[in-house]
């Protein structure tokens, strides 16, 4: 049963989807309610399910577990299998999916394929964070766009048209250069297999690439592939102008899942390919990823504060704190990674609750201009109360998540990089400047606006998807060795099995050099 | 001997004889009214013939002297072309029907056009290679201007004519060329005299010209111009035809003669495949993108895919033929369910065929437009689809053959690619509603459309076997 479970906890959604395309006829309310029923089902089951791989999991084997192998087409493999790092991004996405689905009852509008495209958008990201074959990988990691392109196009804003093509344009264009990275890897290592690939050393002598000389040679051409990918799905700046267009855009669900769990996949890459597989490629770039990173979280706070569109805000905020993320996986130290892994599934909860406030009003107002708000909390007392509980998350209260995974990047990078520790700091209280601004022009003041005279507070159901959200957001807040027992062992191997290849690459070239 | 020459040809033969009695008979008995039954019973005999050869050949048989060669790699070739000719056969029988076009001469033509293509594939002769190309180029002129009285299909038929033709003449001033230096004609020959040494200059010549002539054929930048007029002009079931036999069929003639005949001087003509190739992956990916015309995007689409299949036979390794035979497969099952769709593409009983015209077909026919959603994406190369591996397999062989370069130029252009794909998807799920699509006639375009869509999702599991083929038909082509 253990060797069958991931694929178990994948398929389920997919095997919900496949008996929806074929047994659910009719656009009527029964059809719809089933629609919606069937996936709620299927997710939840999916949860329960993977709770079964979070006990069984043992954090202190920093290998593979829950391998399962099997042979497919050209020579490829099948194989899944979760470690560590990934295995709470598997959790966050079956936690995170049954809230969507949930927070989705009001959709009315192609009910059925709605609810097929989110059922199979949920497999293929379970299947990037358990793939153990490159192109498996990229399999997921690629399909995923065709449901999200759907989502957005279909059951987005006005403007969802050209959101839609530029987020799959965009992020397809990342991806395919990484694809050919890894058919080059194919072809130098001659297999596929992750763990397999992790172990081999790539070559890493200095090369000479149409007249450019290129420090670290294939290992930094093929990490500035990788990075091509990971950098615009983070998304890092300046490749970032995708997200704010498609978080606008997308439906409620769509935007949730795209910050909590779409925008993961980059942090994850970073740490499933780039470090471990190019660490002398990583080196040489460095720098780079570590000023982009700080840029990102000064510029784009400074962009978030002038919006006019609280999706808009809340979408720049995502990229301010991505930037924290990439900054503490390039630290590579414990504290960084650590913190880096911690601030995605904390952002996962936090960005996702925050989307979903911005939804709760929108259902009500139909539009996000933060101007149209104002003293929501005279009608809205337990909106208020929620919608302050996540503010404070997003700035990094202590107490809650946001404050760990913040607090332990900058804890990293101030060991190896003061100066973007220093400016990546201002970022808190950046943050704190817009979150606080965009709460007080919403929340706070009298109820002056005539419209807003009727709107009702949430109902009991949107008050129980909450509920989970902020419950992990304090769990994680006031005890955090609940994520950083599990990841730790596996970071340790990690940042180890790095610093010898870093020890290994300089002696060689030491070597050479003589 | 003669006997055991003629029982390797004997496919060849029976489909010959079957298409002119199958002439005298309806010419002697009912004409046209015989036409419905005619394409049937084609369609039969091109799907049993298939069968047969993949099913019963085996080993490498060589033919009247090293002119005719039936080996895995013909046959690979053959059963995808009988395959796809036969599907595209059935499905067009009911749209020419409704049009009055359905002639008795048009089973019959594609069924001689059937023989030279089988002919092209097994060639180990220039003078084979040439007959059966003419065959096949003749009887599809005759087809693309089926509708006689139709400005578009008859110019679309001069087109073809005028520019086949120059094609075929600079196949053959190569063909003399290299006859001239090799001071022969078969291709064990010419491997021979051009494997030793320096290439003389006049055998580059001659090599250079007939790459020229199926470059045409294959509708491969700077030779494309043809195509998008021709794939507008001719009737739809037509058009679905050129884009899917008539295509293997010259590329598998592209990889004979190049490994055949040219396989010891690789490092001469793999600069001019690579070229070709991302010529025409750029150009079908940028000029597809101002087309409203959806036969006229696949034909720019179907430039760009040959490119890739190019990329593949341009790693000058067995491994790139495998891949390009792989991506073929992929590509016919792929455009056989695409024009499936669009063959019941109609308003008022009338063809359409601007992608306009399927505004919000999603909510109309949610079922197909599933399919054509999932045909799409595979043709752009997005993964989990069947298309996506056929790129893959082309971009693994350019990559193990130092063509990195062409790996990257490839996938970019499949990125370009993507959006007049998409643009197709837009306009089904995202557009403005707008008139309403008849509903589908015919119950065989409808199997088409989705078992082909079906394949695309499925074959990622263990493509059929279709790789262990390609395997063995890549290997009969490398040198032994």
């Amino acid at each position: 049963m253990n060797d069958m479970l991931l694929s178990l906890v994948t398929f389920i959604p997919t095997f919900a989807a496949l008996i929806l395309v074929v047994f659910l006829r009719g656009e009527d309310e029964m059809a719809q309610r089933n629609a919606k029923r069937v996936a709620l089902t299927a997710t939840s089951i999916t949860f329960l399910t993977s709770l079964f791989v979070l006990s069984g999991f043992d954090p202190s084997d920093t290998g593979f577990q829950f391998v399962e192998e099997r042979d497919w087409l050209m020579g490829l493999k099948y194989k899944l299998g979760v470690d560590g790092i990934s295995i709470l991004f598997v959790m966050l996405t079956t936690f995170i999916m049954p809230l969507v689905i949930w927070a989705s009852w009001d959709v009315k509008v192609r009910v059925k394929e709605y609810m097929i495209a989110f059922l199979l958008l949920e497999t293929l990201m379970l299947g990037v964070f358990m793939a153990l074959d490159l192109v498996l990988f990229y399999l997921f990691f690629e399909a995923g766009l065709i449901p999200m392109f759907l989502i957005i196009g279909i059951w987005g804003g006005a403007n969802r048209i050209y959101a839609s093509f530029k987020f799959f344009l965009y992020t397809f264009l990342g991806s395919v250069l990484m694809l050919v990275a890894m058919i080059a890897m194919f072809v130098d290592a001659g297999t596929t297999d992750i763990p397999t690939l992790m172990a081999h050393q790539f070559a890493s002598g200095t090369m000479n690439v149409m007249g450019i000389t290129v420090i670290g040679g294939m290992q930094t051409l093929m990490f500035l592939a990788f990075f091509a990918s990971f950098a615009v799905k983070m998304p890092m700046w300046p490749v970032h102008t995708w997200l704010p267009d498609a978080h606008v855009q997308a439906p409620t669900a769509g935007s949730v899942v795209l910050a909590a769990i779409l925008l993961k996949m980059g942090g994850y890459g970073f740490l499933r390919f780039s470090l471990p597989m190019f660490p002398i490629g990583a080196e040489v770039l460095t720098p780079l990823v570590m000023w982009m990173s700080a840029i990102a979280i000064v510029y784009t706070s400074l962009v978030a504060l002038v919006q006019e569109d609280m999706k808009k805000l809340i979408a720049y905020s995502s990229v301010a704190h991505m930037g924290y993320v990439t900054m503490g996986i390039f630290a590579a130290n414990q504290q960084g990674i650590d913190g880096a892994i911690f601030q995605m599934i904390s952002h996962g909860f936090i960005s996702g609750a925050l989307f979903l406030c911005v939804g709760v009003i929108y259902d009500r107002m139909h539009t996000r201009e933060i101007d149209a708000y104002g003293g929501l909390v005279n009608r809205m007392p337990a909106y208020a109360l929620i919608f302050m509980f996540f503010t404070m998350a997003n700035v990094g209260l202590p107490g809650t998540s946001g404050f760990v995974g913040e607090f332990l990047t900058l804890m990293g990078v101030f060991q190896v990089n003061t100066w973007v520790a220093l400016i990546a700091t201002s970022g808190v209280i950046l943050s704190a400047a817009y979150a606080l601004w965009l709460y007080r022009r919403v929340v706070m003041g009298d109820l002056i606006k005539e419209s807003l005279k009727t709107i009702s507070d949430m109902t009991n159901r949107e008050k129980m998807i909450f509920a989970p959200l902020v419950a992990m957001t304090l769990i994680l807040g006031v005890y955090p060795s609940l994520v950083t027992d599990i990841i730790g062992p596996s970071v340790e191997n990690l940042i180890s099995n790095y610093d010898t290849a870093l020890a290994q690459g300089a002696s060689a070239s030491q070597t050479a050099s003589h | 001997m003669i006997q055991a020459d003629l029982n390797i040809i004997l496919p060849e033969i029976l489909l010959a004889i079957y298409a002119m009695l199958a002439l005298l008979a309806v010419v002697y008995t009912g004409k046209d009214k015989m036409a419905p039954m005619l394409t049937w019973l084609t369609a039969g005999v091109f799907a049993i013939l298939a069968v047969w050869i993949g099913v019963s050949g085996e080993g490498e048989n060589v033919a009247f002297n090293g002119m005719f060669h039936d080996d895995a790699f013909s046959r690979f070739a053959k059963v995808a072309i009988l395959l796809s000719g036969s599907a595209v056969l059935v499905m067009g029988a009911d749209y020419m029907q409704r049009r009055n076009m359905l002639r008795f001469e048009y089973p019959i033509l594609v069924a001689l056009a059937m023989v030279g293509m089988m002919t092209m594939v097994s060639a180990g002769d220039l003078m084979t290679l040439y007959m059966g190309l003419e065959l096949q180029s003749l009887a599809l002129y005759v087809v693309a201007t089926l509708r006689r009285d139709g400005v578009k299909s008859t110019e679309a038929g001069m087109k073809y004519f005028l520019l086949g033709a120059l094609s075929s003449g600079l196949l053959l001033y190569g063909s003399s060329l290299v006859y001239g230096f090799a001071g022969t004609t078969t291709f064990a020959g010419i491997v021979e005299a051009v494997g030793h040494g320096h290439t003389p200059l006049g055998l580059l010549f001659g090599l250079t010209f007939v790459i020229s002539g199926l470059a045409f054929k294959v509708s491969a930048v700077p030779f494309h111009m043809w195509t998008p007029d021709v794939y507008e002009g001719a009737p739809t079931p037509i058009t679905a035809f050129f884009a899917t036999a008539p295509k293997v069929a010259a590329m598998a003639l592209f990889a004979r003669v190049l490994f055949d005949a040219f396989g010891g001087v690789i490092g001469d003509w793999q600069q001019i495949l690579a070229l070709l190739s991302v010529l025409s992956m750029f150009l079908g990916a940028v000029a597809a993108i101002g087309q409203t015309n959806i036969k006229r995007l696949m034909a720019y689409s179907s430039i760009a895919h040959m490119g890739y299949a190019l990329m593949g036979l341009a790693s000058g390794t067995a491994l790139g033929v495998e891949a390009m035979l792989i991506y073929m497969a992929i590509y016919v099952t792929m455009n056989v369910g695409t024009f499936a769709f669009i063959l019941s593409m109609e308003k008022d009983g009338q063809p359409v065929t601007d992608i306009a015209s399927l505004n919000q077909y999603s909510k109309q026919a949610s079922g197909r437009s599933l399919a054509l959603l999932v045909l799409l994406f595979s043709l752009a190369g997005v993964p989990p689809f069947l298309g996506f591996f056929g790129k893959l397999s082309v971009l693994l062989a350019a990559v193990d053959a130092g063509l990195a370069w062409l790996a990257i130029a490839g996938v970019v252009a499949s990125v370009i690619g993507a959006f007049y794909y998409l643009r197709i998807v837009y306009f089904m799920y995202f557009g403005e509603e707008g008139d309403k699509l008849d509903a589908p006639r015919s119950p065989v375009q409808q199997v088409m459309l989705i078992a082909s869509a079906a394949i695309m999702l499925l074959g990622i599991v263990n493509f059929f076997g279709v790789d262990t083929a390609a395997q063995a038909a890549a290997a009969a082509l490398m040198p032994h």
